[in-house]
């Protein structure tokens, strides 16, 4: 694979941590302009992060190497196709979350904006590291990055409640991140080396006991940010967070840091063939779908709509995993192609709850009705992004689910076909009883029902957002090359073609 | 063989300065601070001139008043003593500079005692560093302790109490040390390390050699406040004037660490305390103990300057573990460690230092509103914290990182998971500061009406140049670990480890 020598990582990356602390300079007092510094720097950073879609899609690699961090491991960003896809995804979202979050900041005249529009550039920062990471070392110091900065916007309203939030997050993430640190250890000492290599790099080094021991507490590290069963607890509790915050971070970019990292540990660690000679996927696999089915049946439970949406998170993350685990061609890229797709959609949703939450400060499903007839295009958007997260055609949504089905029958498990589609019913089951009252039940007070939407700067992201979650339902490789993308990673780590 | 003039220089400069401080401050008491400075400046430079020689061609030797050893007294610069110089000078001139408004607030009327003790305690650590004879270190580290004893007697109530504390323990510590000195001395005739490092192997069985390595251990464990060897420290140093505290916790501690490491590698040869008796393995695991006390106790207390006095123990307990560890990667982590954390106590203890001059509390449940008085400060004193607890990447974060992996490659695996977990109670600790420092819950308080708004009251700019050159360093020396170690404490662990 031919490697191109670029800086082009580096500025995608730093080009936030920029923006952060020209935020802070500029203050409270130029808010306008400090505005201008976040949409600015989303812009450059999707510019950056599209510069290379091409060469990637020539299946090249695109290499930048800082500084030697410790003998064998320096700190190196290594761009290749799996990369792409996550930090396209972040940066994009980005761009519709800064809108978003200035509509939504101003509208309830929250407090300490400038701090939140710091950390949200930092943690943006974090997220592209992360895709970009070449070897372990440097994905856990920005993966850190990442969990530190959104400490502060995960407790930023600063009440008792928000800071247990914020307590709780940091409690699970940095024991997370403190089994992860064990792992480096423990494969370096292994292996001698940390490179992400396509198909894995720890055959042959170690014992079977002790392999298994890694990858145990690797998936358990990650998987506190992937908010895997029973370890996703901090989920649900971090909703307390301003609504932007939940939709781009624990929807996009934190979470699905951590299912990129699992991601990363499963195929480019261990590798396909270490896996199956373990049987380990499998186990994986059963631990993913347990808790694709319980998250399912928990969102059932939640009447306050963002905790809804935080186990619906977590149901789609673990299919994610799940999809990676089976190891079969279509699953994969289904998996990875599902980050994208649930991306653009579940941020829809957390967009909606958000515009709904400032213009008539109600939080709970049961509080919706007729809400659709005074938000029509948010709602609407809604209705867009719950049914494409139920897979339903021709959204994006459907297409993952396709490959994922198609990958389970490939790794001639059929459970997991049954798991998917199990999980899509749920789906159904906590999603359309919103869209029902929101439209089809009367309004229980009168008056005031008439046409009355949010700010623009939050109706426009969202349905931009639910548009494009159509668009790529139909198209999936349309803007991004999400699929081509995403195939391209597949084989990557496969070692076809 | 090298012989050089610059090893004296080191040490002469700051001692005739400290004579000549009382004669200028009794007829110009403001000249004192500029002659500070510039001794230790001077210090600086030829301690970067001696490193940059020791880099370029190896070990310095400098015969006192020309006596050959083992007769003379012989002053022996390696990579470790040039670092650990480097470290000593560096850090004590930024504390003078920093500490410089504490001293006037606190010490108005003692300024030029407090800096005639400051030189010769500073005088006696570099010597303590740079001399290869164990009778000339003994009188080093009697007058680094010394001068330590009296400024320590200086600061507020409860002081001379703590001080005199100290001053019973550390001389039992030099008392253990002369004996073994004494000891060593009756069954080799020499005081020379090199010299006693070729004579001592056929000794290795005598009781006497066995006996003086043991004293050795605990008069240094004293000195360095190793636990169980650390009750004077934690009333010491949070009753001296702040000043005070910010220059002898970050260097004692770690000058002793030295010794420990000089002692057990060069003057011993490893083969001693590994194999021989189980030295490095006993010490590995009164490190771990120090460790866990340390942070458990530290959870306890409400005195910041108190808490902090307990995180060091930890400290030393990390570095004592690298040396336990006696393996390349475990020795690199302890020796890293000296610099990582004499950077992050100057760093914590010259914000302490802000606080108090700005008339702050030192009770951690009283620093709200910090982050609105002085932004900077606190900043700084977040990354400080952050690499306290391991974040990378901070300083702190790597030389956890060779510790763990020295703990894996030793074996010892549940020494990686105490290391892990004290980052853990670490985050606890700092993040309860933090979380005071920069939310304010009581704005949701019932009676909370009283807005008491803090208007921003900065540390002056010479507190606060300071506190950000040590916050910088602990980012920038993170970043640049890798090269530290590749180029420096490669050399400085022994070859046969």
């Amino acid at each position: 694979m031919e490697v191109v020598p670029s800086i082009r990582p580096l500025l995608a990356i730093a080009v936030s941590a920029l923006a952060a602390f020209l935020i802070l300079l500029t203050g409270e007092r130029r808010r306008n302009m400090r505005e201008l510094w976040t949409i600015l720097a989303s812009l450059t950073k999707f510019s950056i992060v599209a510069s290379m879609i091409p060469t990637l899609l020539a299946g090249k690699v695109i290499e930048c190497t800082i500084i030697s961090l410790s003998p064998g491991i320096a700190l190196q960003f290594r761009v290749d196709a799996f990369g792409i896809f996550f930090a396209t995804l972040a940066s994009v979202l980005w761009i519709a979350t800064s809108i978003y979050s200035i509509g939504y900041m101003r509208g309830l005249k929250a407090h300490a904006q400038t701090r939140y529009f710091f950390c949200f550039a930092f943690a943006l920062n974090g997220a592209l590291g992360v895709a970009f990471a070449g070897n372990l070392l440097t994905l856990f110091i920005f993966y850190e990055i990442l969990t530190i900065a959104t400490f502060p916007l995960v407790a930023h309203k600063e009440t008792p409640e928000a800071i247990r939030g914020g307590r709780k997050y940091l409690a699970y993430l940095l024991t997370g991140a403190a089994l992860v640190f064990f792992s480096m250890g423990l494969t370096y000492h292994l292996t001698g080396t940390l490179d992400f290599v396509g198909g894995g790099f720890l055959r042959g080094h170690g014992s079977n006991s002790i392999l298994r021991l890694l990858f145990a507490t690797f998936i358990l590290g990650f998987g506190t940010k992937a908010a895997l069963m029973p370890i996703h607890e901090w989920l649900p509790t971090a909703m307390v967070a301003p609504t932007p915050v939940s939709a781009l971070l624990h929807a996009v970019a934190v979470v699905k840091a951590g299912v990129f990292c699992v991601l990363r540990v499963v195929l480019y660690v261990f590798g396909p063939q270490l896996l199956s000679d373990l049987n380990l996927w499998l186990i994986l696999a059963y631990f993913a779908a347990f808790t694709v089915i319980v998250s399912g049946m928990l969102a059932l439970a939640q009447d306050n709509l963002k905790r809804r949406l935080a186990f619906s998170t977590i149901n789609n993350l673990a299919i994610i995993i799940m999809g990676a685990a089976l190891l079969s061609p279509s699953a994969i890229t289904g998996g990875i192609f599902h980050i994208a797709g649930h991306g653009f959609m579940k941020i829809t949703l957390f967009f909606v709850a958000g515009a709904i939450s400032v213009k008539t400060h109600k939080e709970n499903v049961s509080e919706l009705d007729g809400i659709g007839r005074m938000m029509p295009l948010t709602m609407g958007s809604f209705a867009i992004g719950a049914m494409g997260i139920a897979g339903t055609p021709p959204l994006v949504g459907f297409i993952s689910k396709w490959y994922l089905c198609l990958g389970s029958l490939e790794a001639k498990e059929i459970v997991f076909l049954f798991v998917l589609l199990t999980s899509a019913l749920l789906d159904i089951a906590y999603f359309f009883p919103i869209i029902y009252r929101s439209f089809f039940n009367r309004p229980k007070e009168q008056g005031n029902s008439g046409f009355n939407e949010a700010s623009m700067l939050m109706v426009i992201p969202l349905t931009v957002c639910a548009i494009i979650s159509i668009i790529l339902g139909i198209a999936p490789d349309a803007f991004f090359h999400f699929f081509q993308v995403a195939t391209l990673a597949a084989k990557s780590i496969l070692g076809i073609g | 063989m090298t012989t050089s003039p610059f090893p004296i220089l080191i040490i002469v400069v700051p001692l005739i300065s400290a004579f000549l401080v009382p004669v200028i401050g009794w007829w110009r008491k403001g000249l004192c601070y500029p002659l500070v400075i510039g001794a230790l400046s001077l210090s600086v430079f030829s301690s970067i001139f001696i490193l940059r020689m020791v880099m370029g061609q190896g070990t310095i030797h400098y015969y006192l008043g020309n006596w050959a050893p083992p007769w003379g007294i012989e002053y022996v610069i390696d990579h470790l003593n040039a670092f650990v110089a480097i470290i000593v000078s560096v850090i004590s001139l930024i504390i003078a500079i920093g500490s410089k408004r504490n001293v006037e607030q606190e010490l108005p009327e003692k300024i030029v005692y407090f800096y005639c003790l400051f030189l010769l305690h500073v005088t006696g650590l570099l010597g303590i560093v740079v001399t290869g004879d164990m009778f000339n270190l003994y009188v080093f580290l009697e007058i680094a302790s010394l001068a330590g004893y009296a400024l320590i007697a200086i600061g507020e109530d409860g002081a001379p109490f703590a001080s005199f504390n100290y001053m019973i323990y550390g001389t039992i510590g030099a008392c253990f040390y002369l004996l073994s000195v004494g000891y060593l001395y009756v069954v080799t005739g020499s005081l020379n390390m090199g010299d006693l490092s070729q004579i001592l192997p056929d000794l290795y069985h005598s009781k006497v050699v066995l006996m003086a390595f043991a004293f050795f251990i605990v008069g240094v464990g004293l000195k360095m406040a190793l636990f169980p060897l650390h009750v004077w420290l934690p009333d010491a140093y949070t009753y001296a004037p702040s000043a005070v505290t910010a220059l002898v916790a970050p260097l004692m501690t770690k000058v002793g660490a030295y010794v420990m490491i000089r002692i057990v590698f060069t003057v011993f040869k490893p083969y001693f305390s590994l194999e021989l008796i189980p030295a490095t393995a006993i010490l590995s695991w009164v490190a771990i103990v120090a460790i866990l006390f340390g942070c458990i106790l530290a959870l306890g207390q409400t005195d910041l300057k108190r808490m902090l006095a307990y995180v060091l123990i930890a400290e030393v307990g990390y570095i004592t573990l690298g040396v336990g560890l006696a393996n390349r990667a475990g020795l690199t982590g302890a020796i890293l460690h000296i610099l990582n954390d004499a950077l992050m106590m100057a760093g914590l203890f010259l914000v302490v230092g802000a606080i108090v001059y700005k008339g702050g509390l030192r009770n951690i449940h009283q620093l709200r509103w910090l982050h609105r008085k002085m932004p900077i400060t606190m900043a700084a004193f977040t990354v400080t914290a952050l690499s306290v607890i391991g974040i990378p990447p901070t300083c702190g974060f790597f030389s956890k990182w060779y510790l763990v992996l020295g703990a894996i490659n030793a074996n010892r695996w549940l020494f990686a998971a105490i290391l892990l977990i004290s980052s853990l109670l670490n985050a606890i600790l700092f993040f309860r500061v933090i979380e005071n420092v920069y939310f304010e819950p009581a704005r949701y308080a019932h009676n909370g009406g009283i807005h008491e708004e803090t208007s921003r009251d900065e540390a002056p700019l010479s507190m606060l140049i300071p506190i950000l050159v040590v916050a910088a360093g602990i980012l920038s020396l993170g970043i640049l670990s890798g090269e530290i170690v590749s180029n420096i404490i490669r050399f400085a662990v022994p070859g046969d480890l």
